[in-house]
């Protein structure tokens, strides 16, 4: 019974979705789904709040490695919950002078949006900047010329590099012009717009035809390893 | 502290917080349920107030239009409208628009799906009846048993993330039926597989999925639900802590499978830099460069979705991939049809090779 019901839920979900891109009398029942789906993602908030709140009470009362991280997480996690659901330094909305809470908490001078802009944007602007660092080192190792198609990547690569930078006009940029076409920056769109589209198009296609498939094999309870396999 | 912890572990254990999570979700529900058929209703009966509001806007425009040349001396913007011929009276019944049954807009594109439906079916049925079928190995599906092997023979655990999108997304799906046979795989063997998520209803569809594994592995006492956990729904917090977990438990087997973005490098990487053995599936085009070149085995698109049949070696399963490469068919013999028009077009430009190509363009291929 546990795994019948929220198959029969996927495979009504499923076709009421379908249906509602072709059917216009079915747009709202899709609608509905939805709905019902951010519904049930923001209830499920509840439960991932407190694994979070579980995880780090244990790592805290064990006393492991790294416990003052758990109270600066806990912590962290209090203080912006109160601070959003008392909405503090919110202005109440002018629509609704007499409601106290009718301020939005993206108000402009609000606490929270002072944790957001300050706080959040920063150290997630410096995990996105440690991104360069990783593209040089994937880089330096996909690069390396070990075998004829490694050869091939590594000068298409260049190519590319430098047809979309000043240094391919600067290098190249004398070439008379009925050999216009070898001049980097037109090799360089010739090979993203002939090979590397064809090439995206082909996995694209792929792909498509692979979440048809996938979803047929969910809509026709033929693939339930996503509750875990076995029969129903 | 301790007792506070205690009293949370005791909540959290006790399920009660689950059934309040399900009453508030039920009651929510019911909530919208309601509140769409009332604005339904509302709206049918609020409509006729606002034709004539609507009609009382165009009476008011027109009235001020004729009147304002002769108080305002600039030019007026707006070219005044003959309200006699605008104004119509709000009790005047209005032909209601007649809703059609089908979209025919879309009809290319339901064909499509129908075809592509039929040759699964078709495919289901005849590997069900016995016919063999012959699936082209997939080197980083055969890999799973070794890279599962290999954390269990060296004590290490097993981190497998299944990307940073919800549950609406197809390839968190099929990312969780990858989790539900590397999971049986690990119980098998005695791993420990950690599953850190990025959204609460991940979380709570990886357990069950783990917990079902573990089940139908024999290996029940072996589940923890601890240890698929949720983080935080923030890209970067995200990435923040499972790079950390990495770079300080440092896992023998990664598994990235699911919709990644601008993390995927972060994770391929730092799990080179450990040494662990990475298998990656996504379909996400713009991500599949990186992690080629910083894993071991890549499950490039279509890969990505067929390794759930393909683990499972049932012929049913197996069945709807043979119906895929029937649909890739079509797609590969429509191509050249498009190629052939086009070159038929430049080539000997008449009237009948250009509708053809364009219909074939425009209504099949939706260009």
């Amino acid at each position: 019974m546990k795994r019948i019901i929220p198959m029969w839920i996927a495979i009504i979900g499923g076709f009421a979705m379908m249906l509602s891109s072709f059917v216009p009398l079915a747009e709202s029942a899709g609608e509905m789904f939805a709905d019902v789906f951010n519904v049930v993602a923001a209830i499920a908030f509840v439960l991932g709040a407190g694994s979070l709140a579980k995880q780090h009470l244990e790592k805290l009362s064990r006393r492991d490695a790294g416990w003052g991280y758990s109270v600066i997480t806990l912590g962290s996690f209090l203080i912006t919950l109160f601070i959003g659901m008392l909405k503090i330094g919110i202005h109440p909305n002018p629509s609704f002078p007499q409601a106290a809470y009718s301020g939005s908490n993206d108000a402009e001078g609000s606490a929270w949006s002072w944790i957001y802009e300050y706080m959040i944007t920063p150290l997630t602007s410096t995990m996105f900047a440690l991104l360069a660092f990783f593209v040089a080192s994937a880089a330096f190792r996909a690069f390396r010329a070990k075998n004829t198609e490694a050869i091939l990547l590594l000068v298409t690569a260049f190519i590319v590099l430098l047809g979309r930078t000043f240094a391919g006009v600067v290098l190249t940029g004398w070439f008379p012009d009925w050999a216009s076409g070898l001049r980097l920056e037109n090799l360089s769109i010739y090979v993203m717009q002939v090979f590397n589209t064809a090439g995206n198009r082909a996995i694209m296609i792929g792909i498509a035809l692979g979440v048809a498939a996938t979803g047929l094999r969910i809509l026709f309870g033929i693939d339930r390893s996503w509750l875990g396999g076995g029969d129903a | 502290m301790r007792i506070t912890h205690k009293i949370l572990c005791r909540i959290f254990t006790n399920h009660s917080w689950k059934c309040v999570a399900t009453f508030l979700c039920l009651a929510m529900c019911c909530a919208r349920v309601f509140a769409f058929e009332i604005s339904s209703e509302m709206s049918e009966a609020v409509a006729p107030t606002t034709q004539i509001v609507a009609a009382q806007n165009i009476f008011a425009k027109n009235v001020l239009a004729h009147n304002a040349p002769a108080q305002d001396a600039n030019p007026p913007l707006v070219e005044p409208v003959n309200a006699a011929a605008d104004f119509k009276p709000a009790a005047t019944p209005t032909a209601a628009p007649a809703r059609h049954w089908f979209n025919s807009e879309k009809t290319a594109l339901f064909l499509w799906i129908v075809f592509i439906g039929a040759a699964v079916t078709v495919s289901v049925w005849l590997a069900k009846s016995g016919r063999p079928i012959r699936i082209r190995r997939i080197a980083a599906l055969e890999a799973v048993d070794n890279a599962v092997g290999r954390a269990t023979e060296m004590g290490r655990s097993i981190l497998f993330v299944p990307g940073i999108q919800d549950m609406d997304n197809i390839q968190t799906v099929a990312g969780l039926t990858m989790l539900g046979r590397v999971a049986k795989t690990a119980a098998e063997y005695d791993a420990t597989i950690e599953v850190p998520t990025c959204r609460s209803l991940v979380m709570e569809a990886a357990r069950d999925t783990v917990r079902a594994s573990y089940l139908s592995a024999g290996r029940a006492d072996g589940f923890s639900a601890d240890r698929i956990t949720y983080i935080t729904d923030d890209q970067f917090g995200y990435v923040a802590h499972v790079v950390g977990s990495m770079v300080r438990e440092k896992p023998a087997t990664c598994f990235y499978m699911g919709c990644f973005f601008a993390e995927s490098l972060i994770f391929a990487e730092t799990g080179n830099a450990i040494g662990a053995i990475q298998i990656a599936g996504t379909a996400e085009s713009s991500q599949l460069p990186f992690f080629v070149a910083a894993c071991d085995y890549t499950l490039i698109g279509e890969e990505f979705f067929a390794a759930s049949a393909y683990l499972s070696g049932e012929p049913a399963q197996l069945g709807t991939l043979r119906g895929q490469d029937v649909g890739k068919f079509a797609v590969v013999v429509l191509i050249a049809l498009g190629v052939l028009a086009s070159t038929i077009l430049v080539m000997a430009p008449n009237a009948a090779a250009a509708v053809w190509f364009l219909y074939v363009l425009q209504k099949v291929l939706g260009g």
